[in-house]
């Protein structure tokens, strides 16, 4: 079964053919991080005007590094959301005039379950299965108890923790996107700065980084206040320890509280080196599994893999009603 | 018209925001502002429980836009990034719809926004304390004279 995958949820343009839920014969990403650089951030409306400029040249690309045709393909696959807007509906649309012209069936994905599958693809799953799915947008642990089924153990009440990332390197004068510069500087530095470890000994699996913001913008001023100069390596250590004891206590939490077989982590930070060594240092008793960089960051693939997967357990396509949505509910 | 008021705790941010949310209408426009930290997201999130809201609001930093449904649609922005820009077209629609929009950073997108808003900054005092300036104009006056009658007595 050829499934094709289309994801253009954020700020990459995706297209993907995978074979049977687990070969990946193209996945072609274009990303526009460069152009949304300058304003620290994603921006909606740049970010479709680019989504409609790439995707003719990203589907072509796709289909020829597959070596495949489009009558060959036997199910589409495209992110539903959640995401920005705009962003989604060029996706979704050219994922339905696929569809439509080559009368293949279609199902819309949720991004989330396409993180979490992004595992599938080199470590397979075994379940009960947890998932801390960490990323610029989200923090949540989600127990999967068999394919595509979803439980949602808990979820950050205000900053996700990629957002907490960028935040501190604005604080601190550091570009964007926060989280890769300041993992760099945290392995330079040491923990000397002892932040809050937000909702740590709470007895859910939610997580909190509002606070642990407030208080290191607090610290920071009152360092400038004092004219103490601030070591930005230590700063960040700081932070990212905080951050990561957090994310690897829950985690641990919620593996022996439903005695899970497999731990994976999805999303953007699961390439933050703190939280790798974390993990792996703390739990030994289970297997932890981090996707490949390619398969962390945004990409169709990983769209595929769980649409195929979807369309199994579902056994049921969508329509062409099918439409973007910015939010949308990974359990329902 | 505007009016200042000193907020000592959670609670009384919390306080604040049934107020405002007891005034709602349709099409309502709330600006907010003030630093990192500062608590416009808190706000939003025990304001967005006022008005019928049940999911947990979070921060819509990432996606700029979060839409929500309670008793009302409730449109959730933090346009920070637009500051060198200064609109987006896709927000467009949201702000001018039927539902109540909450834009953090709003100063950032006022060109694109109409003249009568409620705005609301917030100054960070010490960890637990605010001050806070709400402003409104036309159709949002009442709602300032309503927070200053509860407050100044």
């Amino acid at each position: 079964m050829y499934i094709l995958g289309v994801e253009t949820s954020c700020d990459e343009t995706s297209v993907s053919v995978v074979k049977d839920g687990k070969e990946v014969l193209s996945n072609r990403v274009l990303s526009q991080i460069d152009i949304h650089k300058e304003y620290g951030g994603v921006v909606p409306e740049i970010a479709s005007r680019e989504h409609v400029k790439g995707i003719t040249y990203v589907f072509d690309k796709a289909m020829k590094d597959a070596n495949i045709s489009y009558e060959d393909l036997d199910l589409i696959a495209v992110t539903q959301g959640p995401g920005l807007i705009g962003s989604l509906l060029i996706g979704v649309n050219a994922a339905k005039v696929i569809s439509l012209n080559y009368n293949i069936p279609l199902v819309g994905v949720h991004h989330i379950a396409g993180h979490i599958y992004a595992n599938y693809i080199d470590n397979g799953m075994q379940f009960p299965l947890l998932a801390l799915v960490v990323s610029g947008g989200h923090t949540e642990l989600i127990l999967m108890k068999e394919h595509y089924h979803f439980e949602k153990l808990g979820e950050t009440q205000d900053d996700a923790v990629g957002e907490a990332y960028d935040k501190v390197a604005r604080i601190l004068g550091l570009p964007y996107p926060g989280g890769p510069i300041v993992d760099k500087m945290a392995n330079l530095g040491k923990d000397t700065l002892n932040f809050p470890r937000p909702m740590i000994d709470s007895k859910d699996f939610n997580f909190s980084f509002s606070g642990l913001k407030s208080k290191v913008i607090n610290v920071h001023h009152n360092m400038i206040q004092r004219n103490e100069e601030i070591n930005v390596p230590d700063f960040c250590a700081s932070f990212q320890e905080a951050v990561t004891d957090v994310l690897v206590q829950k985690t641990i939490q919620a593996k022996e509280h439903y005695q899970v077989k497999q731990i994976i982590v999805a999303g953007g930070v699961a390439a933050n080196s703190g939280l790798r060594r974390k993990m792996k240092e703390k739990i030994v008793d289970t297997e932890v599994y981090f996707p490949k960089m390619a398969y962390c960051t945004d990409n169709a693939a990983m769209i595929a893999v769980a649409g195929y997967f979807q369309y199994q357990k579902n056994k049921k396509a969508d329509d062409l009603m099918l439409n973007g949505q910015s939010r949308l509910n990974l359990e329902r | 018209m505007e009016y200042k008021l000193r907020l000592n705790s959670l609670d009384d941010t919390v306080k604040l925001a049934e107020l405002i949310a007891e005034k709602v209408f349709p099409g309502m426009i709330i600006g907010l502002t003030g630093d990192l930290g500062s608590g416009k997201t808190t706000f939003t999130k025990y304001f967005s429980r006022y008005i019928g809201v049940k999911d947990n609001l979070n921060s819509p930093t990432f996606t700029i836009l979060k839409i929500y449904s309670g008793n009302y649609d409730l449109y959730h922005m933090d346009v920070y990034r637009l500051e060198d820009i200064g609109y987006d077209y896709e927000l467009e629609e949201f702000i001018y719809g039927s539902g109540i929009s909450v834009i953090e950073w709003y100063e950032y997108i006022k060109s694109m926004l109409p003249n009568e808003i409620l705005s609301i900054t917030f100054t960070v005092i010490d960890e637990n304390q605010r001050d806070v300036v709400v402003k409104g104009e036309g159709k949002y006056e009442k709602i300032v004279k309503a927070i200053s009658d509860r407050y100044s007595n």
